[in-house]
């Protein structure tokens, strides 16, 4: 039998009963296009999990306080305690491999303008934060050394704190360049806008204002001595984990730290966080598309019984088809055919229905992502379906006697 | 080996149906010679064998013993597949209830066959035009929908798909079973008219009207050959009725059911076959076939009307 004839006779097959197919197909397009729309929020989460991970800097080792001890079993948050110094910045500084190193001391504050105020964190850091962080400039320019030696009263705005207080500048904004702000009642000049960097929600570069380490440390920490964080860059990826060892057996020696079970700080590796960050992503896809799976599933099992109901129905057809000359495969392959051609219309009517809800999701700002691969497998594994739940009915068909299906009723 | 000038040559044929424990012989020896070119009738009661000889000569079945040779090859012995090639090239049939595809047009109903025996597309309408005007189809039908004809034309279609492929041999089985009298003749007069052509017909019936139409006719009954009209046998029906039917379907009160296939009209029919017999004299040696008045069976065609048109569901 000629492919074009198997294909034209499994078409009319189908096409007799519309209704039927249309439902049928509907178990593996909902199917489908949940793969593909789970797939694709999955994908996008892990994307932009990993994107802003690195955004924050690249081959970056990040030294915080440990916990606070204080009496008796409780403990305070990891990071609250003043166990960094100064000092230990210019100690790390020192070593081998260190490319760039910011220490910091943040804190939230109210920041008012003549044009607008926010509630914001203000960070105090050094000129090596804007390499620390990936940080590039918008307009103007970032702290310079000069500005954190003299403990000038300058300020860098993040993008999104730049708006927040000056107005969106495609809107009829003011320029925050030269522009006053108070911080706590004194008054920073804004000498730059950063670019922003994407990230998004709590603790994103694009909320934080800038001012010279020393300016900050006295004039809104109100101290000299403790560093919030330490923020290192290694000269390369390779030496990352060599700089990490490096600082906590520094750190460790400086801290008179006998066991490193009792450390009072921690060095995290970027790289560490973004695996982790992704792996799990990773974890949450395979869920969601399990779940869709399940309903592919559910989906193949409907086609099998539409097969069978078809099957049962067309006796006499077959019968017939078998009298005048048809031979096992032929039947059995007109019958593949039907359901394979209806999970692959599915499968492509499943991919565009995806395809539209993940569109649909983007424009509400959800992170999501049609990949390539999930659009192949989508296609393969509704072709299989196809194959694998039309095959039992596939042999039934074949398999009948034609006189008695000639007779049957 | 056979010999060759026969079309058809049946040499001891034996079927036996298995149901679990029991055994039912359905041909007890049945020895057949039907040659090119022969119009013949096989009738029986139901239980005489006469479908499962139907269905061995068409090659849907194989006997559990005994050679059958169609066109002297050997198909008794041939797995499901090689059947299916022997059925797709050499026998075309023609089913009580037409098993047309319901919705399908008339051409693609009749070409059908050509997708099982690899004719090319380009060949197929051709073909269907010529099996189309044998079996005498209006050609403004050609283009209709199967559930648009009525019964008669239907069984055209029916007949034109027999024919598509040149078959060796066609294959009635109760070609009129379904159809009233007036319509059953038309559709007879086709069948002769491609005998005149030609074509070797085998037309299984019950009914002695419609076999008096052939040439030869046989009778079965319990199995085996009870007469053969070419052996030079007075094939009496009637008797066959007598020995087979021990009682009540005979009964008179069958007679009054509507639609009795004992019509007014039947007499002229079997004479205006009986016509077309005359102007091919039969192969045989036999005479021409006595119209026998046939019992009512519990089987027997109800009102068959063109409302009540069958085809694949």
């Amino acid at each position: 039998m000629r492919t074009l004839d198997i294909l034209r006779e499994s078409a009319q097959g189908i096409s007799s009963n519309k209704a039927r197919s249309g439902l049928t197909m509907l178990g593996i397009v909902i199917g489908i296009a949940s793969v593909i729309a789970l797939v694709g929020i999955g994908q996008g989460s892990t994307n932009s999990i990993t994107s802003s991970i690195e955004s924050s800097g690249a081959n970056l080792l990040t030294v915080s306080p440990g916990f606070s001890r204080t009496a008796g079993l409780v403990r305070g948050g990891r990071g609250a305690a003043t166990t960094l110094t100064v000092d230990d910045a210019s100690a790390i500084a020192e070593l081998n491999n260190v490319a760039a190193i910011a220490p910091q001391v943040d804190g939230r504050y109210q920041v008012v303008a003549t044009a607008g105020n926010t509630n914001t964190q203000v960070v105090a850091t050094t000129a090596g934060y804007s390499q620390v962080h990936n940080l590039t400039m918008a307009e103007g320019s970032f702290l310079a050394d000069t500005d954190v030696q003299n403990s000038t009263k300058v300020a860098v705005l993040g993008s999104q704190a730049a708006s927040d207080i000056f107005g969106d500048a495609s809107s009829g904004g003011q320029d925050p360049l030269g522009q006053t702000i108070r911080i706590k009642s004194i008054r920073f000049t804004v000498v730059g806008v950063a670019a922003s960097k994407g990230g998004t929600g709590f603790g994103s570069a694009d909320n934080m204002i800038f001012v010279p380490f020393g300016t900050g440390q006295k004039l809104l920490a109100g101290q000299t001595k403790y560093v919030s964080s330490i923020g290192v860059t290694a000269s390369s990826q390779q030496v990352m984990t060599t700089l990490q060892n490096d600082i906590t057996d520094l750190l460790t020696t400086r801290h008179k730290i006998s066991a490193s079970a009792s450390a009072d700080f921690t060095v995290i590796n970027q790289a560490d966080i973004a695996a982790a960050a992704s792996s799990s992503a990773r974890t949450l896809t395979l869920l969601l598309a399990a779940v869709a799976g399940i309903s592919l599933v559910v989906g193949g099992v409907g086609i099998m019984n539409m097969m069978l109901t078809t099957v049962n129905e067309r006796t006499r057809e077959i019968g017939l088809r078998k009298a005048i000359g048809a031979k096992r495969l032929d039947i059995s392959l007109q019958f593949l055919t039907e359901a394979v051609m209806l999970t692959f219309a599915s499968g492509v009517i499943g991919i565009a229905a995806g395809w539209l809800v993940t569109f649909v999701l983007k424009r509400f700002g959800e992170q999501s992502d049609v990949t390539l691969t999930s659009v192949g497998m989508a296609f393969g594994v509704s072709v299989l379906i196809g194959i694998v739940f039309g095959f039992y009915p596939a042999r039934r068909a074949a398999a009948m006697n034609p006189i008695e299906a000639l007779r049957y009723e | 080996m056979s010999d060759d000038s026969y079309m058809i040559e049946c040499r001891d044929l034996v079927k036996v149906y298995q149901s679990g424990e029991s055994e039912t012989p359905a041909l007890r020896g049945i020895n057949l010679r039907i040659k090119s070119g022969e119009y013949v009738a096989i009738m029986g009661h139901s239980g005489s064998g006469k479908s499962t000889l139907m269905h061995i000569l068409g090659a849907l079945d194989t006997p559990t013993s005994g050679d059958y040779f169609l066109e002297g090859i050997d198909v008794s012995t041939f797995t499901d597949d090689e059947l299916a090639d022997i059925r797709a090239e050499r026998i075309g049939f023609v089913f009580q209830s037409f098993n047309l595809l319901p919705r399908a047009t008339v051409l693609r109903n009749v070409v059908l066959p050509l997708l099982y025996s690899g004719v090319p597309p380009s060949e197929r309408g051709e073909r269907a035009e010529a099996a189309l005007r044998a079996a005498g189809l209006d050609e403004e039908r050609w283009t209709h929908h199967s559930n648009q004809l009525s019964g008669g034309e239907i069984q055209r279609v029916a007949i034109a798909r027999a024919l598509i492929n040149d078959p060796a041999l066609i294959l009635a089985d109760e070609p009129t079973g379904n159809l009233d009298t007036a319509t059953g003749e038309v559709i007879l007069a086709t069948f002769a008219s491609l005998h005149e052509r030609g074509h070797t017909i085998i037309l299984i019936t019950h009914e002695a009207d419609v076999a008096a139409h052939a040439q030869r006719t046989i009778v079965l009954r319990d199995g085996r050959m009870l007469c053969d009209s070419a052996e030079g046998d007075a094939c009496d029906a009637g008797e066959a009725d007598a020995a087979t039917a021990p009682g009540s379907e005979t009964a008179p009160g069958s007679e009054t059911a509507p639609g009795s296939e004992i019509a007014p009209g039947s007499d002229t029919a079997a004479a205006t076959g009986g016509a077309l017999d005359t102007v091919e004299p039969p192969a045989g040696e036999g005479d021409a076939v006595a119209p026998v008045p046939e019992g009512e069976e519990p089987e027997a065609t109800p009102a068959a009307t063109e409302e009540k048109v069958e085809v694949v569901a």
